[in-house]
């Protein structure tokens, strides 16, 4: 489903700041695949997810979904295959507008917006129903402002909205990172429920070990822009934390020191 | 307070006519989150082409219709500038205003300003028509704040319906939140420019309706436009934001907005005698003060409630 060759990327070249975040990395995700991506601060994971959304182009290589070559597409055109939901719970809705009129949004992700009308009031059903799902009592709010909702509420409704219209590919950038534990496991637990549900291709950051285990089907840990350790199937089911530190010591030859990955 | 109250008819049409540029300025400013300095260039340029189209025989109605087409023009080099040229909003929209100085002088053929003979010309507002009407030498319906008025409605009307299509709803999700925008597969660039388009349309019409009704078109014409309109903008938010929530209820405040400052402009200059001189010195302040009382009050009752990471969406 997704197709990543050989892409490299590296920001404010020539400079003093020059920085390669992404080396020659390599990865292509089956249909229906569910993939947590760990790594360091600085391994390139977010990188990775916004060469694929298409915030920027990439310096090398090529990206496909789906069969269909993005690698030059716009960020905007290439979101008609892609849902995304951001670390920051602010970045995914549209503070000011209602939560029905952020829903009809994304209803209309990959469609040419005319001059009918923004939202039809058997679109208000179907909502009302779908967002039952998220357990937060939002189906009875419609039509408040989505600036209104908490972190957690707006977070999973960016989540509804990612997969409101079935995307070839789901892109999750940490995006319980900035939520409490209690939510953050609720929203967690929602996305397995609708991957699930839909089948979705999916490629989720976290910065938890034992989420990333927890969760999906396969397991890739980056570190210094490229995929250093890539499990899947029977050996991702028995893995374990240690497992994972031995791992990734064999492949990059140091120690794993990163207090946020281990404690978390 | 005689004196005063003579000129209140006329500070409510001129408030009228300038709120239609205002609730262009509310659609950049507010909607868009865009500050567009195109307005005091295109308000000229609105008033210049339907004075001039006016002059050589055509319809008032055309005249109208052809400054609003020809004021999106100006948006819509606003908009390539900032979008396709990567030019900050502001200094794109002073580089257009800069550019219609002469663009504004050749329409009124080289000439910083041309006049309307009242009595020549069948038009559809003027300050005559309104003494006319108070004379009762007109039938009440030729009273420019009958005209401006509903012309405004169809203003307010046209928009509202198009904010409620799917290309006016990705518009506000631009203005709102362009990465979640574009995470949802809308061209934001495109919307800006639109944006852009539509208000400088709007401020155009406002500026041939004020041409008309001042009977004259001056290259200085729409001078401290952005101000004026910012100031009806925030007005019609100060005073009626708490009972106006509907969208259609908060662009009459625009235009309600427009008329208050005009009115209150008017008990100034009527009722202490202060040089007209002074006019732009006394709005800029208003502005200033409104616009800062936002940002003390954040910055001083607010103190200790801080988001993490999001605070200008918060």
């Amino acid at each position: 489903m997704l197709d990543i060759r050989d892409i490299s990327k590296t920001f404010n070249p020539g400079t003093v700041n020059e920085k390669t975040a992404l080396r020659n990395v390599s990865l292509t995700l089956e249909n229906g695949q569910f993939t947590t991506v760990i790594g360091g601060n600085g391994a390139g994971k977010s990188t990775l997810l916004n060469a694929v959304a298409g915030t920027w182009l990439v310096d090398e290589g090529s990206i496909s979904i789906g069969g269909v070559d993005v690698t030059n597409l716009p960020e905007h055109k290439r979101a008609q295959f892609i849902g995304r939901v951001f670390q920051d719970p602010m970045m995914g809705t549209a503070a000011t507008m209602q939560i029905e009129e952020n829903l009809a949004l994304a209803q209309r992700r990959g469609k040419t917006r005319t001059l009918r009308s923004g939202i039809t009031s058997a679109e208000r059903d179907e909502y009302k129903e779908l967002l039952k799902i998220l357990d937060l009592g939002l189906e009875e709010r419609l039509t408040a402002k989505v600036g209104l909702l908490s972190c957690g509420q707006r977070q999973a409704l960016t989540l509804l909205m990612a997969t409101l219209k079935k995307p070839k590919l789901l892109l999750l950038d940490e995006h319980t990172a900035a939520l409490d534990p209690k939510t953050a496991a609720k929203v967690l637990a929602t996305t397995q429920r609708i991957v699930e549900r839909d089948h979705l291709t999916t490629l989720m950051i976290t910065h938890n070990m034992r989420d990333a285990i927890t969760y999906g089907d396969r397991l890739i840990m980056m570190h210094e822009g490229n995929i250093a350790v890539d499990v899947s199937g029977e050996a991702k089911k028995k893995l374990t934390v240690e497992d994972l530190l031995q791992l990734f010591e064999k492949a990059s030859g140091q120690q794993l020191a990163n207090d946020r990955m281990l404690l978390g | 307070m005689n004196s005063f109250l003579n000129a209140l008819p006329g500070a409510i049409s001129q408030g009228l006519i300038w709120g239609v540029m205002a609730i262009g300025l509310y659609i950049t400013y507010r909607i868009l989150e865009v500050s567009d300095l195109t307005v005091d260039g295109s308000f000229c340029t609105g008033g210049a082409v339907g004075v001039m189209l006016i002059l050589n025989g055509y319809n008032v109605w055309l005249s109208l219709l052809a400054a609003i087409i020809v004021g999106m023009l100006t948006g819509l080099v606003t908009g390539i500038l900032h979008t396709a040229c990567g030019i900050p909003a502001i200094l794109s929209g002073i580089l257009t205003q800069l550019g219609l100085w002469s663009v504004n002088l050749a329409i009124m053929g080289m000439k910083a300003n041309q006049s309307i003979n009242v009595n020549k010309y069948q038009l559809l507002v003027s300050l005559r028509y309104l003494q006319d009407v108070s004379k009762g030498n007109r039938p009440f319906f030729q009273h420019p704040i009958f005209v401006v008025g509903l012309i405004t409605i169809a203003v307010i009307a046209i928009l509202y319906w198009f904010f409620g299509t799917e290309l006016g709803c990705s518009l506000r999700a631009t203005g709102s939140n362009p990465s979640m925008a574009r995470a949802q597969g809308i061209n934001t660039n495109l919307n800006i420019v639109l944006g852009l388009m539509i208000a400088n349309g709007l401020v155009a019409l406002s500026g041939a309706l004020l041409a008309q009704y001042q009977s004259f078109a001056d290259i200085n014409m729409g001078r401290g436009a952005i101000v004026i309109g910012l100031a009806a903008v925030i007005i019609g938010d100060v005073v009626f934001s708490r009972i106006f929530r509907n969208f259609a209820l908060k662009l009459l405040s625009v235009s309600l907005g427009s008329i208050i400052y005009y009115v209150v402009i008017q008990a100034v200059v009527s009722l202490s005698g202060i040089n007209s001189n002074y006019l732009k010195l006394i709005s800029a302040m208003i502005v200033a003060i409104f616009l800062s009382v936002p940002y003390w009050k954040g910055k001083y009752f607010h103190k200790h409630h801080h988001v993490k990471g999001g605070a200008r969406h918060a």
